[in-house]
């Protein structure tokens, strides 16, 4: 069956949708709607179409990336990927892209106290097109974190990995993207979190030109808690779009959200965050919150709160707020001879930090406040 | 050590003159309580001094050592050997004390050209001026001034001048908030410090800190000038007669 095309498509989908697929429908679907413009909703602030100006036309076998800030991790060895979802939907283009191109990936179960050292599903790390799906279980009871590094060059690149976290299980996964300034990256974690179980997600953006980073959470057990920690540092050019589709669908779930942005220069961040509650999903204590430092007056930062709730004893709530460095502080730090743009990084750091202490890992708090430290060095 | 002539300063955003022609000199070794009643201009000289911008000088100078600090930002001032202790503390969430601590140990050493402090020494340090002012290790591993108390925030002031030693302490209304034992500690503390190299300026509203602080001179701000200056006996005239009669023989 050919498609044909209905839209003139871009330099960028034409190479992309030139590559080798592992699955013609689902590419055949892309390519005859496109990469998605700003008239789909919930591509609004990310108009890909527009956004992605090129994609390389090389597609090398990627290499293992540096793992040295994550000693003491079990690195885990990518095989062939696992299998991908069978239907998407309409505006779900990672997903589309990630199961035509993906051909390796990580898969891993977690079972029992797996708490002594986190697993590292290493970066692959290519200038040319790399696609990965991970398939992580985490088996009843199970306990133990996951972190997932991204550090291509000059790169183009999806990863797909589906989570499920059984019962009781208290898991925690960090996606820490370090891709460099030239590269776009698009990533999606789908999620199903069982009874009593708790998910901690902790996301570090400190890099990359175009970057979105989708997570889909299906809060699907009695008494689960789903937590979400965000630091976005968006540097002059970057675009940094992350994207939450959260899910409460049986009573007394809990979920909170806490993201920090700091963005210099002519940085454009994206928080979307929708929370749906079904109808019988009482009980259900969801927060929402989106601080962000606007550090620049040519930067921008937009952030979309959603909620859809059809239960009527739920306590729902979000909020954002966005500030340059608070004057009193500054002039607190500089009174006791902190110079001012120490006291800046002072105080920058100490914005962001607050959120690193949740992943309750330390020597993954210090690898990821290095890499925050470094950020700030290069950017503050 | 400290002199300040006919300094007038306004509130930057406007315009309104809160420092009218203000002289006044503090000598090394010397402890100058600054007194007042509201709306004088006290806490407006303590920020003058540590170079906060929402004021502007007009005319008039500070010089300290001899040299003119107006120009310098707060940093370089305080590199310099000012130090002002607030009224009220600032809570900046997410700095925790012991980080602040040593940032700002190290940002001093270094514009003196010095060598950053080893860990262990500044641990040791910061241990020892701690347990002089019965502050809890625990405290200091905190966010800076988040969620401490009143007493609390007062004492981390106090052990910031302790660690920061510097060569003029600028103490402002450092005894509101306190109660008596929090007010004896405090007191102890800054006693302490006394050295002949040193001076002090303690704004107060009140005799009682001049009980535990006993000051070498005492002088008498009212609308942005200084309107009488004395001993440690002035102080006790103002809290039998109050400020009126003072006042009235100035105008």
């Amino acid at each position: 069956m050919t498609v044909v095309p209905m839209i003139k498509h871009t330099a960028a989908e034409e190479t992309l949708f030139g590559i080798e697929s592992q699955n013609d429908d689902v590419l055949g679907s892309l390519k005859a709607s496109g990469l998605p413009r700003r008239c789909i909703e919930s591509w609004h602030y990310t108009d890909l179409r527009t956004l992605l100006k090129a994609v390389p036309a090389t597609t090398i076998d990627p290499e293992v990336g540096d793992v040295a800030m994550f000693t003491g991790c079990n690195l885990l060895e990518a095989g062939d990927a696992p299998a991908a979802a069978s239907d998407f939907s309409d505006d779900d283009a990672i997903g589309k892209l990630n199961a035509s191109f993906a051909t390796k990936g990580v898969e891993l179960s977690i079972l029992g106290d797996a708490s002594g050292s986190p697993f590292l599903i290493p970066a692959m790390v290519s200038n040319g097109t790399t696609h990965t799906r991970n398939a992580v279980e985490a088996g009843n009871g199970a306990q133990g974190t996951v972190i997932e590094h991204h550090a291509a060059v000059e790169g183009f690149s999806t990863t797909v990995t589906n989570l499920s976290v059984g019962d009781d299980a208290d898991i925690t996964y960090v996606i820490s993207q370090q891709t460099d300034r030239a590269s776009t990256h698009l990533g999606q974690i789908n999620v199903s979190i069982g009874e009593n179980a708790k998910l901690t997600i902790f996301i570090l953006n400190a890099g990359g030109q175009l970057i979105r980073q989708e997570v889909n959470v299906t809060v699907a057990g009695e008494g689960a808690d789903f937590q979400l920690r965000g630091v976005n540092l968006i540097g002059d050019d970057q675009h940094i779009d992350v994207t939450m589709d959260l899910h409460h669908s049986v009573p007394n779930t809990e979920s909170e959200e806490i993201l920090r942005n700091v963005v210099v220069g002519k940085g454009h961040g994206i928080f979307q965050g929708k929370i749906r509650v079904v109808q019988i999903a009482q009980k259900t204590d969801a927060k929402m919150a989106c601080n962000t430092l606007l550090l620049s007056d040519d930067g921008n930062f937009s952030t979309k709160p959603e909620l859809e709730i059809f239960a009527d004893d739920v306590l729902c709530g979000h909020g954002a707020t966005f500030a340059d460095i608070e004057p009193s502080y500054m002039f607190y730090l500089m009174s006791r001879g902190i110079p001012e743009r120490e006291a800046r990084a002072l105080l920058i750091k100490g914005f962001v930090d607050e959120i690193v202490e949740d992943i309750n890992n330390e020597a993954l708090e210090s690898a990821m406040v290095d890499v925050i430290d470094s950020w700030l060095d290069a950017n503050g | 050590m400290l002199e300040i002539k006919n300094l007038h300063a306004r509130i930057e955003e406007d315009g309104t003159e809160i420092i009218r022609g203000l002289s006044l000199s503090v000598k090394q070794g010397e402890v100058a309580a600054i007194m007042g009643p509201n709306g004088s201009g006290k806490s407006t000289l303590s920020y003058i001094l540590a170079g906060r911008d929402d004021y502007e000088v007009t005319e008039g100078e500070i010089l300290f050592n001899g040299e003119n600090i107006l120009e310098m930002d707060p940093a370089e001032r305080a590199a310099t050997g000012v130090f002002l202790a607030f009224q009220y503390p600032v809570e900046i969430p997410g700095v925790p004390t012991m980080t602040f601590l040593k940032t700002a140990m190290n940002a001093q050493r270094k514009a003196r050209g010095e060598e950053e402090l080893p860990t262990p020494d500044f641990i040791r340090l910061v241990k020892e001026a701690a347990g002089q002012l019965k502050i809890d290790m625990n405290m200091l591993k905190r966010p800076l001034n988040v969620g401490f108390s009143g007493g609390e925030k007062k004492r981390a002031e106090i052990l910031q001048m302790a660690l920061l030693n510097p060569q003029l302490c600028v103490l402002d209304e450092t005894d509101s908030g306190l109660d008596i034992d929090a007010l004896k500690i405090v007191s102890e503390g800054v006693n302490a410090l006394r050295a002949e190299n040193r001076g002090f300026l303690v704004i107060t509203h009140y005799q009682r800190l001049l009980e535990h602080i006993v000051p070498d001179k005492v002088h008498v701000l009212y609308k942005g000038q200084i309107i009488k200056s004395g001993d440690k006996s002035l102080a006790l005239e103002l809290e039998a007669n109050g400020y009126n009669d003072i006042i009235t023989q100035a105008a």
